[in-house]
């Protein structure tokens, strides 16, 4: 299984019946392929959809049934649509339980940079401020490393997308939860020691002295 | 409200305006509107909305036709012409967190000076706004955003002018329809007055001007 795949199920295992969640796009929009069997959970996009579907079948898309990248998609029973201002309504309002999002930074106290690179990359930061300010949780998926670059830091030198810190970081080599403020291995990726893990971070990671293999 | 012709509906919108346009990728963006802004050659506009859509989609073509002086957006990654044009000067772009622009034009719309907001403490959006602490968490204070003219992307409007929306092409429309000071609508399909039944109409006529006729 590929990095973005093993970062989707792992994510996947955080659902539970009932949930209002939000998924971003790249590795996030995987999460939906892994949901648990018996579990049922309403996806938002911030668009002004509740209960988005799958892809629709070939020649069955809708030009007014989108996600939030504008691609088609389909409405589940008992989906719901909506004003952008109800939209972000749900995600600030305390409505929203889960977010997932990609990310190009994560501090060692758990706070996201995601939304640009000064002087090369500024795609706007469109839902990410309100998603990651408002939501219950916040779950960042993201490959370990960029180019062999950790991408797990002292400091983010990218700019920030809230103060608020993130609740989980998933990655194809670790778990990591950020209790008192502090980056914490929770779980190693599948065959990855906890050694590899820290010699591919670069924050200060806390190591419990049991830290268990992600559930296949 | 006046059913009008594209053109007309168009000719009133004078260079330089401020303009608020529906849609979400494109996705319920008054299209023929902005072919008609292009084939006008309407200058110096500035655009308030949710994105700017691809270069040939929506408020890509405004990008593309360098119709722009100023974008308020929340999003322009899936147009590198508006990040090319940001980037050299040519476009002004102020990035505003979606949630944040979209209650700012809400606030506009609803009467009132602004909102407040936890989005964006602490980041680069804060940049030059008033931190406001109530009950100890600290908001930021967004101002209200009003424009010239706001332009509406309809499923259904009657022959007064109420109007609904489709799926997810309902987005900023209902909202910017409240806080242009001239709304001017185009729909899919215009319907005899009771077709949309009182509970669907999701923005009542009076708020809507001008209904661009069938052509």
């Amino acid at each position: 299984m590929d990095a973005p795949n093993i970062i989707a199920r792992r994510i996947a295992r955080e659902l539970s019946s009932g949930m209002l969640v939000n998924l971003g796009i790249g590795i996030p929009t995987l999460v939906a392929n892994y949901v648990p069997p018996g579990i049922h959970v309403f996806f938002q996009s911030e668009n002004g959809l509740i209960g988005t579907g799958p892809i629709p079948e070939e020649g069955m898309a809708h030009p007014t049934l989108t996600d939030a990248g504008g691609r088609p998609v389909t409405a589940l029973p008992g989906a719901s649509t909506f004003d952008s201002a109800v939209s972000f309504g749900l995600i600030r309002g305390g409505h929203l339980d889960l977010t997932v999002l990609g990310g190009l930074q994560v501090d060692q106290s758990g706070r996201l940079a995601n939304w640009m690179i000064p002087n090369k990359m500024v795609p706007g930061m469109g839902g990410a401020m309100d998603l990651v300010s408002g939501a219950k949780r916040v779950i960042v998926a993201m490959q370990h490393t960029a180019k062999g670059k950790a991408k797990i830091m002292k400091n983010c030198t990218l700019p920030l997308t809230s103060m608020r810190a993130v609740d989980l970081v998933v990655t194809e080599l670790a778990v990591i939860a950020f209790p008192q403020g502090r980056a914490t291995l929770i779980e190693t990726g599948p065959g990855v020691t906890a050694a590899q893990v820290a010699a591919a971070t670069e924050a200060e990671l806390l190591m419990p002295t049991h830290i268990p293999e992600m559930p296949q | 409200m006046k059913t009008v012709p594209l053109d007309q509906a168009v000719a009133m919108i004078p260079d330089g305006a401020s303009v608020m346009v529906g849609g979400f990728m494109g996705v319920g963006t008054p299209e023929r509107m902005i072919d008609e802004i292009v084939r006008q050659g309407k200058k110096d506009l500035t655009v308030i909305a949710n994105d700017t859509a691809s270069p040939k989609v929506g408020i890509g073509k405004l990008v593309r036709a360098k119709l722009l002086r100023k974008a308020i957006v929340s999003h322009i990654g899936l147009n590198p012409e508006t990040q090319q044009q940001m980037m050299s000067g040519a476009l002004e772009v102020e990035l505003v967190p979606q949630g944040t622009l979209i209650e700012r034009i809400r606030a506009a719309g609803f009467g009132l000076g602004g909102i407040l907001t936890p989005t964006g403490v602490g980041t680069l959006a804060e940049q030059g706004k008033r931190q406001i602490e109530l009950e100890g968490k600290i908001y930021l204070l967004e101002t209200a955003l009003a424009a010239d003219f706001a332009l509406v992307h309809a499923f259904l409007a009657d022959y007064l002018g109420n109007l609904a929306y489709a799926l997810t092409a309902r987005n900023f429309n209902p909202v910017i329809a409240m806080a242009g000071k001239t709304v001017i609508s185009d729909a899919d399909h215009i319907v005899p007055v009771g077709v949309i039944a009182p509970d669907h109409v999701i923005t009542p006529a009076p708020v809507v001007d001008y209904l661009i006729a069938n052509s």
